[in-house]
């Protein structure tokens, strides 16, 4: 078999566990104060690591890579925070993110 | 009687909750259209035309997929193509700890609703006290999945005519997506604030010292500090 389908069929059943993994382990059980605090707390942290990794790290990763996407990234935050909506602010990205790149 | 009516406004609810999500769920696929065909475009020439899109439709995980591929098209192998879409999935492991709680049902339908985990579903599901609405977070999940997959296929076969991906500025899509989630639904006076600031400097701190998956991971750890203000609630 190639690299490739070795390549897909191996991660299509390590991310089926992995997200499988919490749900069926610790499931419809209530956890403990302190968890479910922790637990609250994790979307912030992972979105705002989501958004500096992606905006400002190499697609391969173990390096910075600091280009038009932070242009992008920073329009659509004065966007959100204008209020201008969702949608409008994300499609800015893309817009500046392309313009600065072209200009460039 | 009671408790049949009582069953019955139930069954709505989770219904008119799984249509909320659906609607929300909209506009992000329209992004996931978008980098699905960024993703087919950069895929063809690796994978060929068959197996982008099989990755898609099994594995369904955006960031995962880009890193598989880029080690591929750099001639690092299944192994290490595989460890480094393993390690950016990695996180999928603590958000299903973190949605487990909130979820009703056998093991089997259990592991069925994490599947349904993208990270943009998951946290617009998120309802404050680490409660998540699931029903919610599957109709987020659900108007992504034939865009995810029918975007990679239109990248694969109609990659001559759209060029460059990065053209198109399609790459900040997502960042700008999470940025606006965190702003507007997560970004709350005090602890929330406070986690998602350690949260960023944690992974600007670990991107060029660790592969990709790691600072996200790391910088997850950041909701520890939950444990010393659980007692002041």
């Amino acid at each position: 078999m190639s690299e490739v389908w070795v390549t897909v069929i191996v991660l299509t059943v390590a991310t089926a566990v992995i997200k499988g993994a919490g749900p069926v382990l610790v499931g419809g059980r209530t956890l403990p104060r302190p968890a479910m605090a922790v637990i609250a707390l994790l979307a912030p942290g992972l979105l705002a690591a989501l958004v500096v990794v992606q905006t400002l790290g190499a697609p391969e990763g173990g390096a910075f890579e600091l280009d038009a996407r932070i242009a992008g990234v920073a329009a659509a935050a004065v966007a959100v925070s204008m209020r201008a909506g969702l949608l409008p602010a994300v499609a800015l990205a893309a817009i500046v993110t392309a313009t600065v790149r072209a200009l460039a | 009687m009671r408790a049949v009516s009582l069953q019955g406004s139930n069954q709505e609810d989770r219904r008119e909750r799984f249509r909320t999500g659906l609607r929300t769920g909209i506009p992000y696929a329209a992004a996931g259209l978008l980098v699905g065909i960024s993703f087919g475009v950069l895929a063809q020439p690796v994978m060929g035309n068959v197996a982008p899109i099989v990755m898609s439709a099994l594995m369904f995980a955006g960031a995962a997929q880009f890193a598989a591929t880029a080690v591929l098209a750099a001639g690092g192998g299944a192994a290490a193509a595989i460890a480094a879409a393993t390690l950016l999935n990695l996180r999928f492991g603590p958000m299903g700890v973190a949605l487990a709680p909130s979820l009703r049902g056998g093991r089997l339908s259990r592991a069925f609703t994490g599947q349904a985990m993208i990270d943009f579903s998951w946290a617009a599901a998120s309802r404050g006290g680490g409660r998540f609405d699931a029903r919610f977070m599957v109709g987020a999940t659900l108007p992504s999945y034939p865009a995810w997959v029918g975007g990679t296929a239109i990248g694969i076969f109609a990659g001559d005519l759209i060029g460059d991906p990065a053209k198109l500025g399609l790459d900040a899509l997502f960042p700008a997506f999470f940025l606006c989630l965190l702003v507007e639904g997560e970004l709350r006076p005090g602890m929330p604030a406070v986690v998602a600031a350690v949260g960023a400097a944690v992974a600007l701190a670990l991107i060029p010292f660790t592969p990709a998956g790691v600072p996200v991971i790391a910088a997850s750890a950041a909701a520890l500090v939950g444990l010393r203000r659980s007692g002041d609630e």
